[in-house]
């Protein structure tokens, strides 16, 4: 199986605020307006719901430090 | 029918002037990073794109219904490369060098993610640029610069650039700047 994840380029990004718009409740803005995911750091992993709202951040982000990764999940035993 | 193109190549000529003019306030209030006129950042961006590319349809149109009209003695040439006009051939080189970069901003950011930031942004200063040359093209190749009606919309369209460039060179433009200033300093 695999999922899509989000990568947050840190290098890159400069807190604009745009993903945790589009993103809603999956990336919250910390107190220097960049992204942050409960529990993740730079892979958010995705549900399937939200990789429309991701891609759109993905195309979006003013500094292009976004990108969707597929990553594949271990198959569960 | 020249007089037709002649104009709809005037009116297309002052309104994607406006349009070039609410792209660029629209340009410097997305890279302030903040919400506006009652639309989110990712719409205000939107926004942005979208009238620039209004402004790019009607500049296009402007040059061609001008090239259709014999009175302008537009050539093929003028289109891209700037001060060969037989007419005025400053005025219309500004207009063409406007042009020339209008094209490459609207390729370049259309083409944003194959090129990444560096390319985009390297190319995307020179909106700068091609702003003041078109503004300066109207005054100098602009049939109806004497008329009062035209000489309110240029100020109306150079004021409120030069109002937002002060506020993009001030102290308060980036949203956060004050909480990573702040921070920054402890
Ligand atoms: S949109 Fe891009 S620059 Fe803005 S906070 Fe998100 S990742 Fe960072």
């Amino acid at each position: 199986m695999t999922r899509q994840s989000l990568h947050i380029d840190w290098t890159a990004c400069d807190g604009r605020g745009l993903c945790t718009e589009l993103l809603g409740p999956l990336l919250v803005r910390d107190e220097w307006g960049y992204p942050r995911a409960a529990g993740y750091g730079s892979d958010v992993p995705i549900p399937g719901s939200f990789v429309a709202d991701a891609r759109d951040a993905v195309a979006l982000c003013p500094r292009l430090a976004l990108s969707l990764q597929e990553v594949r999940t271990p198959a569960r035993s | 029918m020249a007089e037709a193109f002649w104009a709809l190549g005037r009116a297309t000529g002052v309104v994607s002037l406006v349009l070039f003019t609410v792209t660029v306030l629209l340009g410097i209030l997305t890279r302030s990073g903040r919400p506006a006129l009652g639309l989110p950042r990712f719409a205000v961006t939107l926004v942005h794109r979208n009238v620039s590319l209004l402004a790019t349809v009607l500049v296009i149109i402007h040059v061609a219904s001008l090239l259709a009209d014999p009175y302008a003695q537009l050539r093929l040439v003028d289109v891209v490369v700037p001060f060969l006009g037989t007419a005025k051939p400053f005025w219309l080189g500004l207009g063409t060098f406007a042009f020339d970069l209008v094209l490459a901003l609207v390729v370049t950011g259309l083409l944003r993610q194959r090129l990444g930031q560096r390319a985009f942004r390297f190319v995307h200063w020179f909106s700068y640029a091609m702003w003041p040359v078109a503004v300066l093209h109207t005054l100098g190749d602009g049939s109806d610069v004497g008329k009062s009606w035209l000489v309110l919309l240029l100020v109306l369209c150079v004021g409120s650039v030069l109002v937002s460039l002060a506020w993009r060179m001030s102290a308060t433009f980036i949203e956060y700047q004050h909480t990573r200033f702040e921070e920054a300093r402890r």
